[in-house]
């Protein structure tokens, strides 16, 4: 019983807010975790969601929200979008999972799309990009060019996608240069650029001259543009500002015709709950360009691997791989499993420290 | 020349009149700062106080929120009003609120799933102890070795997110989560399920320890002799020591209530509206309770006022962001402008401005 009011009084204010919207066919919204002026992950998703809109010309309005903490305060914020009028809502950060799947029960006739989760509902799907494909480029390239064979790492959250990232990094520059190391500091955040900017010290003061971040600021890139001859990547976005030093290149998440995709679908009825996985192949992920700081003859080996992996040719897990603790994992030849990769927790071979737990 | 003159005695129509003015000179100021931003001004200062108590398509929504984000701020800053009149300074009560919600969401956990109805009195009580004893760690340190609250209480602050962090990852991590850090959801266990407890109001049991820690507190600092030792050791100290009043015995009492009400916040937080312990559930409101505080002048009922007030341009800011675009950054603004406003016209509660000559020095 106690729900069902709940949800007449939603239903009703759902109606009327229908109508505010009247002039346009489908009304979109977006929540972000940061702003879209953080240079990176936010600002991709707000470039996407631009795109998206400009290609409806007219017939799809946007809302979106900023800086909405992963807490009890999503929930609010994606219930007042869904009576709002929107659609379809897309919340682009892993911690908005459980809020979202709250919502989308209350509101059956609404479309949601939860990035880098695991749960899908019958209105919820998930989509993700393969980052680590990315992250393969960035670790034959930081292999190739670290004098000192210090690599550090800034990681946000012990989750998989994270994990997959050092894994892919690591392998790819330890391939090309058996003596590298990594050390890797877990900043508990996806934005905040006065830790960001520590971390990245702390690491360069370390010996460190390669900076790979999995956070969302361009504060490191500062920071390593700072000490000097620290190279670094763009994180989600160009970061094309810091190029050619200390950006050598990046890893840049095209959101847009995904954006476009899934919103089409709801203008012709066509939406449907599904995990969308995607990387180079599809452009989800590209490789910002590799700028003149990087040798030829490794910007030329990296493209090629660029174009194997779009290919399908190369997997950046492919055997022989063991655990970190040494057992077994990938025999020679062998390529990782959707599952394994989805739930990775664990690191390679090599690489020194714990996942936090 | 204009100049201040110190009143004899407070103006009893200026602290009631500062709020409001304050409150109408943010909408002045913050009206034009919307419109430079290129919003209606009148359309959005309606949209953030009118339109999340009133408006017909956000209200049946917003108005049980208002409770839901006002009950912790107003829980806490109770706690932190009786140690501020007392001149003690916890500044750590976002940590206090951490580990209430740790541990009773801990206490819980390790019994999953019980539906015993004793369930969820325990974890309150291990929630309200996880305050308590986080706030112990400064309260003692001061009595004992003297060092200062502020400080040690703030760092305090710290520790506490990195066993948020490692408890989320490790050792209260769903078990079903496939790695992924975060809880089991108490959402999804009804036992222990702080819900609304009639449907559509917003009203849970954290709101209900809100209003009983208001009246309680009212009752403690007006008609109870601790409260008559906590606002005189904080008024006069030399005057409370010759009274009798223990120093030491005020400040554990002190930081102990406000460590409490903030782990219990904190409890309730995580059973319901968050419903999950995560890396990042804490969202500041140990801190905004601070504000809270002052800005409900340490009085139990200003700070129901003053907490449902901030809830208002939390909830109010967030609708003008999705109705009207306005930056999320404008918004932040427009709540620091508030808090300058009640500070500047403060002024007035104690000095009253006057036209004078110059005189001779």
């Amino acid at each position: 019983m106690k729900r069902r009011t709940l949800l007449a009084t939603v239903a009703a204010a759902a109606t009327f807010a229908g109508a505010a919207f009247a002039e346009e066919d489908v009304t979109a919204g977006f929540i972000y975790i940061g702003t879209p002026g953080d240079g990176g992950w936010t600002y991709e998703h707000d470039q996407s969601r631009q795109k998206m809109e400009a290609h409806f010309d007219g017939k799809v309005k946007t809302i979106f929200q900023e800086n909405v903490p992963e807490s009890a305060d999503a929930e609010r914020a994606i219930t007042q979008m869904a009576i709002a009028g929107a659609d379809i809502i897309f919340t682009t950060s892993f911690g908005y999972m459980d809020p979202t799947l709250a919502v989308a029960a209350k509101f059956p006739n609404v479309k949601f799309e939860h990035a880098t989760g695991y749960k899908q509902a019958d209105n919820v799907s998930v989509y993700s990009a393969r980052f680590y494909e990315g992250r393969a480029v960035q670790g034959h390239i930081a292999g190739h060019m670290t004098k000192t064979n210090k690599i550090g790492y800034i990681a946000s959250f012990p989750i998989p996608e994270v994990i997959r990232g050092i894994n892919s990094a690591y392998i790819h520059a330890k391939k090309v240069n058996p003596d590298v190391e990594f050390s890797v500091v877990w900043a508990y955040t996806w934005f905040d650029p006065a830790k960001e900017a520590d971390a990245a010290r702390a690491l360069i003061e370390n010996g460190a001259d390669v900076v790979l971040q999995h956070t969302d600021s361009t504060a490191p890139q500062a920071a390593a543009k700072e000490a000097g001859n620290v190279i670094t990547f763009g994180q989600a976005s160009d970061m094309g500002d810091y190029a050619p030093m200390p950006r050598v290149s990046s890893i840049i998440d095209n959101w847009a015709p995904y954006y476009i995709q899934r919103v089409q679908d709801v203008i012709d009825g066509t939406w449907e709950s599904k995990n969308t996985w995607d990387g180079i192949d599809t452009g989800m992920v590209e490789i910002g360009e590799i700028s003149e700081a990087v040798p030829a003859d490794v910007k030329a080996s990296a493209l090629a691997m660029v174009e194997a992996i779009r290919t399908g040719e190369y997997s950046p897990f492919t055997g022989p791989l063991n655990k970190q603790d040494g057992s077994a994992w990938l025999a020679e030849g062998e390529t990782a499993d959707l599952g394994t990769l989805a739930g990775m927790n664990f690191y390679v071979e090599g690489i020194t420290g714990d996942v936090p737990n | 020349m204009l100049r201040l003159e110190k009143r004899p005695q407070p103006s009893r129509a200026w602290v009631v009149l500062s709020p409001i003015l304050a409150v109408i000179l943010t909408m002045i100021v913050g009206g034009i700062l919307f419109a430079m931003l290129g919003a209606n001004p009148f359309e959005a200062i309606r949209t953030i106080f009118w339109d999340p108590i009133f408006s017909e398509q956000f209200s049946g929504f917003t108005r049980p929120q208002l409770l839901v984000k006002a009950g912790p701020l107003i829980l806490i800053a109770i706690g932190l009003s009786i140690g501020f009149k007392a001149g003690i300074w916890n500044i750590g009560a976002e940590g206090q609120y951490i580990m209430g919600a740790i541990c009773g969401a801990a206490a819980g956990l390790a019994l999953y799933p019980s539906d015993s109805v004793l369930l969820f009195p325990l974890m309150l009580v291990a929630g309200a102890l996880g305050g308590w004893a986080w706030a112990m760690i400064p309260a003692i340190l001061k009595t004992k070795l003297g060092t200062n609250e502020i400080l040690v209480s703030l760092m305090l602050v710290y520790v506490a997110e990195t066993i948020l962090a490692s408890a989320a990852s490790g050792f209260l991590r769903n078990p079903e989560g496939m790695g992924f850090p975060g809880s089991r959801n108490f959402k999804e266990w009804d036992a222990v399920y702080n819900g609304e407890l009639i449907a559509g109001t917003g009203m849970h049991w954290g709101v209900v320890a809100a209003f009983i820690a208001v009246i309680a507190a009212y009752v403690l600092l007006s008609r109870h002799i601790q409260g008559f030792n906590i606002r005189l050791t904080g008024e006069a100290p030399r005057a409370a020591r010759f009274a009798g009043v223990n120093p030491s015995r005020i400040v554990i009492l002190c930081l102990g209530i406000s460590g409490a009400l903030a782990g219990l916040a904190g409890f309730f937080e995580v059973t319901g509206p968050a419903g999950q312990i995560t890396i990042d559930f804490n969202a500041g409101y140990g801190f905004t309770a601070i504000i809270v505080a002052f800005l409900g002048r340490l009085n139990p009922i200003g700070i129901l006022l003053a907490g449902l007030l901030m809830a208002l341009t939390y909830i109010g800011g967030e609708l003008a962001q999705l109705m009207l675009g306005v930056p999320g950054a404008a918004i932040q603004l427009f709540q620091g402008m508030l808090l300058f406003f009640l500070l500047a016209t403060d002024v007035f509660t104690n000095f009253r401005l006057r036209l004078a000559k110059k005189e001779a020095v």
